[in-house]
């Protein structure tokens, strides 16, 4: 009977107090971190803080690990191939916000650009959700004929297909005569994200292109703005039936097909998901950075998600959240900080972005080690990793009558 | 043959490789009977379960359930159609509550998908209390003490888990139930008081149940009918009394001196 009691309880269903004042502090704090960053932190803290567009940049790989965490976190299906989504949002943000077709004449609608530039500009919020759709309906064309597939042999496929598509793309700027992708050099000239002319001479404080302000706080909020709305999604989604297929299907495939659970359709969905918001953060990435190539889909993009996912605490939220504000800190900013402060220090000169892969895994190597169950575990995991206390009993009660 | 027949399945085989596992078995059972399963181990009984849940897809022969043919269906349609099962070793899904297990349970039954879950619709809503209510109520119908539906299913005795799954299988809305092993590990006490349930539930819900069992005390007290399987063959059929009787059970299950 002891060992009952030090059984983890299920998670209350509403937040404690304390809980929500710490969500809301944290949640000012980052809304008002670019104000904060350039009027009131010392120069030495700043040293070691991102500015806004590294902070941009590390919200936008936050969103990659919410996204990734449906595929891998809650369905269960170890996705190798994510980067695959992340090049289509930012192929999608090419192409409708850039002068690749400028043959096809110039279509500005709602555009960050002035009238009459050659190219489509559509709406730099539109991109966005295009890049996301595309992204989702590719998620199901990768997803319908692999997903049948189980474990590993999942995985295998999915690194697959996270290397077919930069390939794709490499090798697009010539489809029958048609030069779709641009080929190795990429796409360059996309515009930036933006409430266009009209938006900003009706409303003279949002700006008609983030690119034209001072520092990229706008797209630091947009990004922030894309957290909250995926967190909120997970929330949503982890606490209705088909989150609850989902986390089934991760328990025990065979058992939640015979209780009714469509094993293809909601693996799908899961996967779908997952690159709707691989895909949207793609594409806002591409439309701060105003170009992309086929280099920057590597494997090592796939890994560096699934690492926070891993990291953080595989299906929850909140630790993914953690993991991936964390981990895209250390790879954009901390690692860069802690070699100067190194170098300045002991006067050496070490280039510690070269060593960056050795640190992360040894870093990835001690973690499992120590605390292989991520920093804010979901509270499911946790029970997996518990001892079944009632083992005994077992083999008490199955002795034959 | 005056009673309808829920389950026909004619000539049905199922060969794994050059193994036999189900070697054209006639199988029938008549709605609103308590039917068993029995044969040694290896028999084919389960591989006969998988059939009937659309697990495995039979090599040749047809299976109809409630009047249609459900040979080739996905799993989840035949679930939908009205098949639950538990499984021979308890397959809960273990990192959910014992609640959300069943909850899974009624995944066909309920409607809410994406969007609605999203936006939280009125209809959603209801939903959701409707279906955790009824949840509720068949985890207390198994037996299941409220204080346990919040736990675990890893974390559940024993004999929780057996009453979790047999919730859950309820919870999908069978007409026709399967057990697969359902008294294995149980006491000769909670062995009785799961007879007394499979008939209570047979009664009250309007169930037909097959059971694969080894107990011989509980396939002779509860079934109306029996059928004996070996090495993929039907050897015996009829009730509890007749195939007792029957050499060819006898021996296959105690042995025999070669027939000279």
């Amino acid at each position: 009977m002891r060992s009952r009691l030090r059984l983890p309880s299920v998670p209350p269903a509403t937040r404690t107090r304390l809980e929500r004042a710490l969500l809301a502090v944290c949640f000012c704090t980052l809304a008002l971190y670019p104000w904060l960053y350039s009027n009131y932190l010392s120069t030495t803290l700043t040293q070691w803080l991102p500015d806004t567009s590294t902070a941009f940049v590390i919200l936008a790989f936050t969103v990659m690990g919410l996204g990734l965490n449906f595929v891998v976190g809650y369905a269960g299906l170890l996705d190798l191939g994510y980067v695959a989504f992340f090049a289509a949002g930012a192929y999608v943000a090419g192409w409708l916000a850039s002068e690749q077709f400028a043959n096809a004449g110039s279509v500005v609608f709602g555009g960050t650009v002035l009238p009459k530039t050659p190219g489509i500009h559509l709406s730099p919020w539109l991109v966005l959700l295009a890049a996301a759709l595309f992204s989702a309906l590719l998620g199901v064309v990768i997803g319908v004929p692999t997903l049948r597939l189980r474990g590993d042999y999942l995985a295998i496929v999915t690194l697959g297909f996270g290397e077919i598509i930069p390939q794709f793309v490499r090798n697009g700027d010539n489809l029958g005569g048609f030069n779709l992708t641009n080929g190795a050099f990429g796409m360059n000239g996309i515009d930036g994200l933006g409430f266009g002319n009209t938006v900003h001479h009706a409303i003279h404080t949002l700006p008609s292109n983030f690119l034209n302000e001072l520092d990229s706080r706008w797209y630091y909020w947009t990004a922030l703005a894309l957290v909250v709305v995926t967190i909120v999604t997970s929330l949503l989604l982890r606490d209705s039936r088909l989150g609850r297929a989902w986390i089934a299907i991760r328990e025990d495939e065979d058992a939640a097909a015979a209780m009714g659970v469509p094993l293809m359709r909601t693996k799908t969905l899961s996967y779908a998901i997952g690159a709707f918001f691989g895909g949207a953060a793609g594409a806002m990435i591409t439309l701060q950075a105003g170009a992309t190539s086929p280099d920057a889909f590597s494997l090592q993009v796939s890994i560096f998600v699934l690492c926070m996912v891993i990291l953080g605490g595989i299906g929850n939220v909140w630790g993914v959240t953690l993991g991936g504000i964390l981990l895209a800190y250390v790879n954009y900013k901390g690692l860069f900080a802690a070699g100067n402060t190194f170098n300045s220090t002991f006067g050496t000169n070490v280039d510690i972005s070269q060593y960056a892969y050795l640190i992360y895994g040894v870093a990835i190597v001690l973690f499992m080690l120590v605390r292989p169950e991520g920093l804010i575990p979901s509270a499911r995991r946790r029970a997996e990793l518990v001892e079944e206390p009632e083992e005994e009993n077992v083999g008490a009660e199955a002795s034959p009558a | 043959m005056t009673a309808e027949l829920l389950v026909d399945a004619r000539a049905i085989r199922k060969e794994f490789g050059g193994l036999v596992a189900c070697n054209d078995i006639d199988f029938t059972v008549e709605r609103g009977a308590i039917v068993s399963l029995i044969g040694p181990n290896g028999a084919g009984k389960t591989t006969f379960f998988n059939m009937l849940t659309g697990a495995y897809t039979p090599t040749s022969g047809e299976i109809v359930f409630d009047g249609r043919d459900i040979v080739g269906l996905p799993q989840h349609k035949i679930t939908a159609l009205g098949i639950g099962r538990t499984f021979q070793n308890i397959r809960l899904f273990g990192a959910m509550t014992a609640l959300e297990n069943v909850l899974v349970g009624m995944h066909s039954r309920l409607r809410s998908g994406l969007f609605r879950s999203l936006a939280r619709t009125p209809l959603q809503r209801r939903e959701e209390k409707d279906g955790r209510a009824q949840a509720r109520e068949l985890l207390a119908y198994c037996g299941l003490s409220p204080r346990a539906e919040q736990q675990y299913a890893r974390h559940l005795a024993y004999g929780d888990q057996r009453r979790v799954e047999v919730a859950r299988a309820l919870a999908t809305n069978p007409k026709l139930l399967l057990l697969d092993e359902p008294t294995a590990g149980m006491n000769p006490k909670e062995t009785i008081a799961f007879v007394d349930f499979v008939r209570k539930a047979r009664e009250e819900r309007g169930l037909t149940v097959l059971l694969i069992e080894h107990d011989m005390r509980v396939v002779v007290e509860v079934s109306e009918r029996v059928t004996v399987l070996d090495y993929g063959e039907k050897i015996a059929e009829g009730t509890p009394d007749e195939v007792t009787a029957d050499e060819r059970v006898r021996s296959a299950y105690l042995g025999t001196k070669p027939v000279s």
